[in-house]
């Protein structure tokens, strides 16, 4: 028998679940109005410029001297973090002490935490008559507007992101990876390095990307405690701000977009990350 | 309601779904398709559900075109193969959905809802359940109420999904005799999918027996068991052994030996010979007999198993039969095998 | 899922109940841990860090709000510019967290429960503002609607004020919370599966009263946790709101803002008072967070 046309009028649907149509454009439409075109908008002021231009405003002594900044300080706070946060990670899933879950649930206070609040907390902490800063005062160590400020605001800024990432990992990892290591006759040690950090390194990678992406950009808790010399304490996002203050939209622009272009950069880098962090633990 | 599924073919990118199926399901029966992962079985039951659409073909419930109806408009229950619970009500409320999401004008007093989703609750016995949440029940009691849910809105027809296999052995035992009971009871239409045989054969009035996106056979449990329509059934339902040999005019050969059965009408040429375990007897040795040499004996239940080792083209395979106990070979005797009842495929 | 019931359980009697063996065990030395120094070490490591980098911070907030006494604190949250400022944010706030819900839902229902090519790329541009960062999320508003901007003539001609006004603030706020909520729904919308709404709708439910009967009570958690957490983040957005606010004392100023304004006129006192407002919020998240979290994994068990 030839196969027979579908039989009455309707156009056949892929799924009984309705409403495709039209919450699909209205994903795409609000998403376009809120996201896209704002952000095309940036790419399409930058072309008011040549590219020698362009190139000419990037490069000056200042802009790089900020980028480096925001970048080189991200960097050294999302190690810390990596090593630090593995610490708490580590001490909250697999040990019991007093104050375990208070502990854990700060950890995510500086995601609550508005960004100026932290800013002007760490300054007074660090100021050379703060709690901690009349502490290291005497040790000749300057925190509050100095370049080590950025690097303490941006460390506190970027925690949760490794905790939080590594963190369900570790709980879910299966003890059996860890009981066949020692039953083969490997000490602690080994089958900490051999075993559980390699089972958690994507996840850690993960976390170090986030709050490396999150610290590039941070600008709120970061202004009040860096002193803000520029060439010496003054982040790339500050930089924008005060070339748009003094109207020059074009320089501004093109640190901006220097930004943005770092982070789709990290964007894709999180994801490519995080889907190698699933097809991981999917592998069993 | 009778069923007319009409050449109904549908392909998931370029896997063929369903090729060219067509089936008549009468009214009041309870069917099976049965059929392994894959063999397009629950993309059957989806189509005549309203929940998927064929390529092309037609679906006709009483003569009427289905294709042109919504699911909402087909009157199907539809029991799902996880049961698709709603998670957050209760018993009660999961059963009255289907009544309480009517159209107002068509919708039936609370009342009336009340009573109907308690004559469901005693019909599934588990009225003592009502104000239970899905994630309280075992897997048995959400079967229920999964099935209670879909015949609240009284269904032209019942489709299950896999009814009993997220369920124990004991359990799913004691449910689909169960569910048979409830069939007579109501006689309402039923098409059941699993892959599970024991089900298929024990629950239905006729098995589908579904392979690779087309049906093989359908059948009552005793037809399509004592006859299989072809090798692939043969192979799917109960154990067979499955032997390569030749047709030579009106012999079969094995390993170039004459064996003394009836080539069942097949060509010339390369086939395969089914049999079942328990339909092979041990015999003499003689003449245009198979026979092998015994490499293993197992206890398995009442009887014995018995591994024989048979020269074919090419090697040897190995033939297992069941052998009454008391009268199991040794290892390493030469013995005739002598199938009682067997069938001949082509190639 | 345990197949062991409880009377498995209990109905295991040892066998050898009537006389009792002492046997030398040994000491235990479970698989799974360190020695004791080494996890009192990493005990104190992880809570030193925790407490210098975020308790530490935090009492000070509110060390500092009173640290003049009680008066000044509360003339501080009582002055004009403070209540406007609170008013302002408190108005950004609630139009952000209502726009990022219903487009939240709209989002994750076209990618939750459809398949379509592109999709991941999708879920990639919807977690696009989260790296943005938060003065260029500003910038990109101005240079659109900003004096000098695309549209901004056009804007200026008609009147309408975006930039340095209620809308400009809005805007960049609900760019900075875009994800919030669709992130939390749309993992949660895909594991639950299309199911429960094909049996809804087999049983005869319209597709609105499949969502809001079946789909919606399914993620009504997650979706609390989303404006939460979109909330909080709303409330406390200082670098995007900063570039598009204009600073305007009582007229444009949003409670970070005006913490700024106050910390750098040497009001150290009022500041914090201000600061002191939103880390209590931040506190109550934090509450509120946990509380839904649990709920959460209730619901997803």
């Amino acid at each position: 028998m030839s196969s027979l046309p579908i039989a009455g009028t309707r156009a056949a649907p892929k799924t009984v679940i309705p409403g495709f149509g039209i919450t699909f454009g209205l994903t795409l439409a609000w998403l376009g109005l809120i996201v896209l075109i704002p952000l095309a908008g940036l790419f399409l002021k930058t072309f008011e410029l040549t590219f020698e231009q362009f190139i000419g405003i990037v490069t000056s002594a200042r802009v790089l001297n900020a980028l480096k900044i925001s970048f080189g300080i991200a960097l050294a706070a999302a190690a810390i973090n990596l090593v630090f946060g593995f610490f708490v990670v580590w001490a909250l899933t697999r040990y019991e002490f007093p104050g375990r879950r208070l502990f854990d649930a700060i950890v995510d206070i500086p995601f609550a935490l508005p960004t100026a609040v932290a800013g002007i907390a760490l300054t007074t902490l660090y100021a050379p008559n703060g709690w901690i800063g009349s502490l290291l005062e005497p040790l000749g160590i300057k925190v509050a507007y100095t370049p080590l400020g950025i690097l303490i605001a941006l460390v506190f800024i970027g925690l949760p992101f490794v905790v939080r990432t590594v963190q369900p990992v570790l709980i879910d990892l299966e003890s059996e990876l860890e009981e066949a290591a020692s039953s083969l006759g490997a000490n602690r040690w080994q089958v900490i390095i051999k075993v559980v950090i390699p089972t958690l390194l994507p996840s850690l990678l993960t976390g170090f990307a986030l709050a490396f992406a999150r610290a590039v950009g941070e600008y709120g808790s970061v202004i009040f405690i860096a002193g803000n010399l520029p060439n010496i304490s003054e982040i790339a996002p500050l930089l924008i701000i005060i070339r748009l203050e003094e109207f020059r939209y074009a320089d501004a622009t093109a640190i901006a977009v220097v930004m943005l272009l770092a982070s789709f950069v990290l964007l894709f880098a999180i994801n490519g990350l995080q889907r190698w962090s699933e097809s991981r633990s999917a592998a069993f | 309601m009778n069923i007319d599924v009409q050449s109904v073919t549908k392909n998931f990118g370029s896997f063929k779904a369903l090729n060219d199926v067509s089936l008549k399901i009468q009214s009041g029966e309870l069917l099976a398709l049965l059929g392994p992962s894959g063999s397009g079985k629950t993309t059957l039951l989806r189509i005549i559900a309203g929940l998927e659409w064929p390529d092309s073909g037609a679906v006709r419930f009483d003569g009427q075109d289905a294709l042109s109806l919504s699911v909402k408009e087909r009157d199907v229950g539809f029991v799902f193969q996880h049961y698709a619970l709603f998670r957050h009500m209760n018993v009660f409320d999961n059963i009255a959905f289907g009544l309480r999401v009517r159209p107002r004008r068509e919708r039936k007093p609370e009342s009336f809802i009340k009573n109907k989703v308690e004559q469901l609750l005693e019909l599934v016995q588990i009225g003592s359940l009502a104000d239970r949440y899905p994630s309280q029940l075992s897997g048995g009691q959400r079967q229920r109420v999964a099935l209670a849910r879909a015949l609240a809105i009284e269904p032209r027809v019942l489709l299950l999904d896999e009814p009993f296999g997220a369920l124990d052995a004991k359990v799913r035992k004691d449910l689909r005799r169960w569910l048979r009971n409830l069939h007579n009871e109501l006689h309402v239409t039923s098409i059941l999918v699993t892959h599970d045989q024991e089900e298929a054969l024990e629950v239905s009035d006729r098995v589908v027996v579904m392979g690779n996106g087309k049906i093989e056979q359908v059948g009552s449990p005793s037809e399509v068991y004592d006859n299989p329509a072809s090798a692939f059934v043969h192979d799917f339902i109960g154990e067979s052994v499955a032997l390569p040999i030749k047709v030579d005019g009106s012999l079969v050969r094995i390993g170039g030996r004459n064996i003394g059965l009836d080539t069942q009408g097949v060509a010339q040429g390369d086939a395969r010979l089914f049999v079942r375990p328990h339909d092979i007897e041990i015999g003499q040795l003689g003449d245009n007999a198979l026979e092998g040499e015994v490499l293993a004996v197992r206890r398995f239940g009442p009887t014995h198993r018995v591994d024989v080792s048979v020269p074919i083209d090419g090697g040897k395979a190995t033939i297992e039969a069941a052998v009454p106990a008391g009268h199991e070979p040794k290892i390493g005797e030469r013995v005739g095998l002598i199938p009682e009842r067997y069938r001949v495929f082509a190639a | 899922m345990s197949i062991a019931t409880e009377a498995d359980v209990t109905d295991f009697v040892p066998e050898t109940t009537a006389t009792t063996v002492h046997v030398a065990t040994g000491t235990p030395r479970p698989v799974r841990t360190e020695p004791a120094p080494v996890r009192w070490a990493i005990i104190g490591i992880a809570l030193a860090f925790l407490s210098i980098f975020i308790v530490l911070p935090l009492v000070t907030v509110f060390q500092q709000a009173f640290a003049r006494g009680w008066d000044v604190y509360a003339a501080a949250i009582t002055d004009p510019d403070a209540l406007h400022a609170i008013k302002l944010t408190l108005t950004a706030a609630v139009i952000a967290v209502v726009l990022n819900v219903v487009f939240g839902l709209v989002m994750a229902w076209a990618v939750a429960k459809f398949e379509f090519k592109g999709k991941s790329f999708l879920i990639t541009l919807i977690d696009l503002p989260f790296s943005v960062s938060p003065v260029v999320a500003g910038l990109i508003f101005v240079l659109l609607f900003g004096a000098q901007g695309f549209f901004g003539s056009w804007f200026i001609d008609h009147d309408i004020k975006i930039i340095f006004a209620l809308p400009g603030i809005v805007l960049a706020t609900v760019f900075v919370t875009f994800p919030f909520v669709a992130r939390e729904l749309i993992p949660l919308m895909q594991e639950q599966g299309t199911a429960e709404e094909e049996a809804a709708i087999s049983l005869g439910a319209s597709g609105w009263s499949t969502f809001f009967r079946v789909t919606l009570p399914n993620v009504k958690w997650a979706l609390l946790y989303g404006v939460l957490l979109c909330n909080a983040r709303a409330m406390g957005e200082f670098g995007a709101v900063s570039v598009v606010s204009g600073h305007v004392r009582g007229e444009t100023n949003t409670m970070p803002l005006h913490i700024e304004i106050l910390y750098n006129e040497y009001q150290f006192s009022a500041s914090f008072a201000v600061a002191s407002l939103l880390a209590f919020l931040a506190l109550v998240t934090l509450v509120l967070k946990t509380v839904l979290e649990n709920r959460l994994s209730e619901t997803r068990r």
